[in-house]
Order: C-alpha cells, then sequence, then structure tokens
C-alpha cells in the first residue's frame, strides 16, 4: 500500500523547482520589494519623530499595512506560479507520460498544488523578520498574527487551485495564466465597483439598508477579508449587516471554491468518459 | 493478449479510427504501419489510456481500456512519438521518479535503475543530467522508463523516428532482447524495411482502415504471389536453365553464364517452392545456392496504398 503522504509528483516538484535560478531570484525580489515597502513605511511614520519609537496604534497601522502588502503580493504571484504546472508539462510533452503512470489524477493534482503552495508558505516564512519589527514595538496579540497567517494561506491555496483549475481546464499556458490573473482582478477589484454599485442601487430603492448581495460580495474579496480579520471596521457606516464577520464568511467561500477546483481539476486531468 | 474490438474514434465529423479490429497473442512483436495521419497514434493513445475511444473497446490481458484503466496502465509500457523530459533531473532521478509514480519502494528501485540502463546501455549515463543525453540516448532513456514497471505489454510510437542508422540498430537491438524477455510490443512506424525485421505480425492501416493483418511473410506472398528466385550452379549451365524453364511455374528467365547464376520469377506458394527445389535436387543439378530475392517492403507498401486509392476513386 502506497504510503498517502509519499506523493512522487510533489518530490519530484520539490527537487526541480529548487534547482532552478529561477526560484531564489523570485524569493530575492520578493524580500527586495517587501523590505523596501516595509521599511519605507517606518521611514514616513518616524520622519517627524526625534526618537525611534511607536505607539501602540502605530505599530498596529504597520501590522496592517504589512499583512496587506503581503496579500496584495501574494495574489500577484500565486496565479503566475500555479497556472502553468499542468499546462506547462503538457507543453513540454511529459504531461501524457505522466498520465500512463498509476498515479491517480487526485495525486497529480495535489502533488502539484502542495508544491507550489509550499513555495509560497516559504515566501511567508522568509518574510516573518520584517513583521518582527512589530513583534517590537507590541501591539498585536499573538492570536492575530495566527489568523493573519491562517487568511493567507486560505487565500494561496484557493488561488493555487484556480490556478491549476485553469492549467488543467485550457491547454495552453498562456491562456491559463490569463484567466487567473482575470479572476483574480475580479475577486479583488471587481467585486469593489460591483460593491458600490449595489450600495448605490439599494441605497435609492431603500435608504439605511444594504442588500445580501453586497454583504456577499465583500465575502468574496481577500483585501476586505482580511480588513475585517484585522478588526479594522470597514462596515460601521451601514446598520443592517449581517452578524456574522466577512473574513468567517470568506473562509467558507474560499473552502468551498477550494474544494470544487481541486475536484474539478482532477476530473478533468485525464480525458475520460 | 490484446483485444481491439471495433475500436473507433471520431474528432467531429472526422473518423481517425474506423471499427478497427485485431487480436494480437502474448510475446508477439506486432507493427503497425501507415501513412501520417493513418491511425497509428490514436490507436496507441487510445490503448495507453490517454483518449477514450468514441466507440468500441480493447482489452488488455481481459483489461478494458475504457473500464479498467488502473488495471491496464499496470500492464502497459508507454512510449509517445514525441516526448519530453525533465531537464533538471539526473538518469538516475528520472528513472526514480516514474518507478515511485508506480508504487515501487525506494529499496526495489535502487536495484531497479542499474539493471534497466544497462538493457539500453546507458549505464555511464547514470549521473547524468537528461538535458545532455543525445536524442537516441533520450529515446533509450525513455525506454527504460516504459519498462520500470515491468509491464506484459510494450506499445511504442515510432520509437526509431529522428534518430540516425546507428542509434536505430540500437534500438532494434534492445527491442530484440526485450522479445527474448517475453514481452508483447507494439510498435508502429513508416520506415518499412525496419518493421519487417523487427515484427512478427504486421497489419497496414490508412485512413483509420485495418487494410491487412497477418505474419510479415504472409503479406509479402499474399501481395506478390510471384516471387523472384535466384540459383546458382557449380556447372551444366545449359542443362539447369532447361530444367528450370520447363517447370510450370516459373516464368522470365534470365541468364547470368559469367557466374552460373540465373533469376526467374516463380509464381506459387511456400509448398511449390519446395516442390521445385526438392525436384531440381533429384535430378542431380549441381546447385550452389537457392535462394529467394527479397521482395522490398516500400514496394509492396505502396502497392496496398495504391489499391485503396484506387477502390476509393471507383467509389466516387
Amino acid at each position: 500500500m502506497r504510503n498517502r503522504f509519499n506523493n512522487p509528483v510533489l518530490q519530484k516538484e520539490f527537487k526541480l523547482r529548487f534547482r532552478t535560478v529561477k526560484s531564489f531570484v523570485g524569493l530575492f525580489m520578493y524580500l527586495l520589494i517587501f523590505g523596501i515597502l516595509a521599511l519605507g513605511f517606518i521611514y514616513v511614520l518616524t520622519l517627524n519623530q526625534t526618537y525611534l519609537f511607536f505607539q501602540p496604534e502605530e505599530s498596529r497601522a504597520l501590522f496592517s499595512y504589512l499583512a496587506i502588502i503581503q496579500l496584495v503580493m501574494l495574489l500577484f504571484i500565486t496565479p503566475g506560479l500555479t497556472a502553468g504546472v499542468v499546462s506547462g508539462e503538457r507543453e513540454r510533452q511529459t504531461l501524457n507520460i505522466l498520465l500512463t503512470t498509476t498515479l491517480s489524477s487526485f495525486q497529480i493534482i495535489v502533488g502539484k498544488l502542495l508544491s507550489s503552495v509550499a513555495y509560497l508558505l516559504l515566501l511567508l516564512l522568509a518574510s516573518l523578520p520584517l513583521f518582527s519589527f512589530v513583534f517590537l514595538f507590541g501591539g498585536v496579540a499573538p492570536e492575530e498574527i495566527l489568523l493573519v497567517f491562517f487568511m493567507n494561506l486560505i487565500t494561496v491555496l484557493t488561488f493555487g487551485a484556480i490556478g491549476i483549475f485553469f492549467s488543467t481546464l485550457l491547454k495552453r499556458t498562456i491562456a491559463a495564466v490569463i484567466s487567473s490573473y482575470v479572476l483574480t482582478l475580479f475577486l479583488t477589484i471587481g467585486t469593489v465597483i460591483l460593491f458600490f454599485i449595489s450600495i448605490g442601487i439599494s441605497r435609492g430603492l431603500n435608504p439605511g439598508g444594504i442588500p445580501l448581495i453586497s454583504y456577499f460580495l465583500t465575502t468574496l474579496n481577500p483585501v476586505f477579508a482580511l480588513l475585517t480579520a484585522l478588526n479594522i471596521d470597514v462596515t460601521g457606516a451601514f446598520d443592517n449587516w449581517p452578524s456574522l464577520p466577512v473574513w468567517m464568511m470568506y473562509v467558507i467561500v474560499y473552502t468551498l471554491v477550494f474544494i470544487f477546483c481541486t475536484w474539478m481539476s482532477t476530473l478533468k486531468l485525464r480525458k475520460e468518459k | 493478449m490484446i483485444e481491439i474490438k471495433n475500436l473507433t474514434k471520431r474528432y467531429g465529423t472526422f473518423t481517425a479510427l474506423d471499427a478497427l479490429t485485431l487480436t494480437i497473442e502474448r510475446g508477439t512483436v506486432f507493427g503497425f504501419v501507415g501513412p501520417n495521419g493513418a491511425g497509428k497514434t490514436t490507436t496507441f493513445s487510445i490503448l495507453a489510456t490517454l483518449i477514450p475511444p468514441t466507440a468500441g473497446d480493447a482489452l488488455i490481458d481481459g483489461f478494458s481500456v475504457v473500464r479498467d484503466a488502473k488495471q491496464v496502465r499496470q500492464r502497459i509500457g508507454y512510449m509517445p512519438d514525441f516526448f519530453g523530459v525533465y531537464d533538471q533531473f539526473k538518469t538516475k532521478e528520472y528513472l526514480d521518479f516514474y518507478g515511485a509514480s508506480y508504487g515501487i519502494p525506494a529499496r526495489e528501485r535502487e536495484r531497479l535503475i542499474p539493471q534497466l540502463l544497462e538493457l539500453v546501455r546507458l549505464s555511464d549515463k547514470i549521473d547524468t543530467y537528461v538535458d545532455l543525453l543525445s536524442r537516441g540516448m533520450k529515446q533509450r532513456l525513455c525506454l527504460a522508463r516504459s519498462l520500470i514497471h515491468d509491464p506484459e505489454v510494450l506499445i511504442l510510437d515510432e520509437p526509431a523516428s529522428g534518430l540516425d542508422p546507428r542509434a536505430r540498430i540500437e534500438m532494434r537491438e534492445i527491442i530484440k532482447e526485450l522479445k527474448n524477455m517475453g514481452k508483447t510490443i507494439l510498435i508502429s512506424s513508416h520506415i518499412l524495411p525496419e518493421l519487417s525485421v523487427m515484427c512478427d505480425e504486421l497489419c497496414i492501416i490508412d485512413r483509420g482502415k485495418l487494410i491487412t493483418h497477418d505474419s510479415v511473410q504472409a503479406i509479402l506472398n499474399q501481395l506478390k504471389p510471384e516471387r523472384v528466385l535466384a540459383v546458382r550452379v557449380k556447372d551444366r549451365f545449359a542443362e539447369t536453365i532447361r530444367f528450370f524453364e520447363d517447370d510450370p511455374h516459373v516464368s522470365l528467365v534470365a541468364r547470368n553464364p559469367e557466374n552460373n547464376s540465373l533469376t526467374f520469377q516463380f509464381r506459387g506458394d511456400v509448398d511449390a517452392q519446395v516442390a521445385l527445389l526438392k525436384k531440381a535436387i533429384l535430378a542431380d543439378l549441381p546447385i550452389i545456392s537457392f535462394q529467394e530475392e527479397k521482395t522490398k517492403m516500400e514496394d509492396v507498401f505502396m502497392e496496398l496504398l495504391q489499391e485503396v486509392d484506387d477502390g476509393a476513386e471507383s467509389l466516387q
């Protein structure tokens, strides 16, 4: 009986990924950009201070700022990282051979997904030292840090599954990459636009209340969800806001999307009747 | 071992494979011959469980390629006509990955890999990056890869395509060795002489249809009832010529007095040929050699396809 945790595809992807210079350049660039943005923010905060010290509120702001920056960067990287993993094998003509082995479609998809997610986790871990600025000044509870980490993990898993779904469905990597980015843009920016449109329309019809659709739109937006997880009050302006926090609903919705995409990729990988 | 029943594949209105029916016995080296687009790769892809047939089925060792894909995959080794390799892998790691993919334990893989590399004559490349291998070596490595789970059936789609003559001979030798190991081997090619020396049986397909299926020799006989025979005698040349000219199966006798040899067309089956030789020996002719001049497979092939074209034209 094959060990469930011993996934050959995952091991292969690890080996191949970390043998390319690209992975290290990617990590370096990620930390460079993240570092510049983090240190830039600290510089701006302390511009008018004689001594380097933070108020707890400022420390909180820095933490929120870093968490959002990290999320945006992950959203930017994930589709590019995952949308080529199946179609790339097809283009390099290695997929057919892989499909004639006795590996199940699920093993192949999960191996591909976990290896991409593992790389993104590496980025998350590598950026922890930058977060240590926040720990230095206090003002943020450990649970909040864990929650942010958990939210980013859900986001990365789901967007990774979306990338792999397009990579399995579409023959060409370029088509899969474009589709993944379009969907990412829709979920991050499109939902915000639709949210304001829906609010605008409903205000005209029913002043004071907001429709369920607006609430649902916010639960699709990863940035919005992270803001609510950080306890940043973005919904206070609305009175009849549903009591279930946006970030919780987001976790539920994205888990469903993750399951759906992984399941569809597994079904679509092999052309079976 | 392999039973192909009414196998059909349609892409929209285009029929790539039209009700192909074939039975292939265990241990046979079976050649698929046909021009490009004949349906060879489609047939092999269906047998390798990569694409589902539109209709019909194929059984490998009793397992259906449609319903029991996993069992079929365990029993076949597949080498596609075009394939890529993971460039960042060493030869050893490449085979190790596929071994793991078939669920072979690590210790077993460690033992198997040097053996397989020896079989395909790549033992000295065990630590070389796959990227640095020549095309012929990659082809052989892919063959070793298809053997890692010790499958009973090998499906080799154009294994010699794009190889130089020397690499082709090496590939042919390896396939002979695999035949001796008792594997059932399916090979496709459009390089005919190559298949005729490697295969026990041949089938010829064109535009998705089976044209003929038989032993290599029978196909030759079936198509060219008159064979060219060459006879050489020590002396008594005139008497020999007279003897053969008198035989009812013989025509078009050509003489070559310089080395006392003659060639003629012989119309008749193998038994008639045996009888003729027996008669010549009983007549006490001093025969040094009596042999068939090989009919070129390509001629046979062209003739077959010509027949198909004629048939198609007469239908229009």
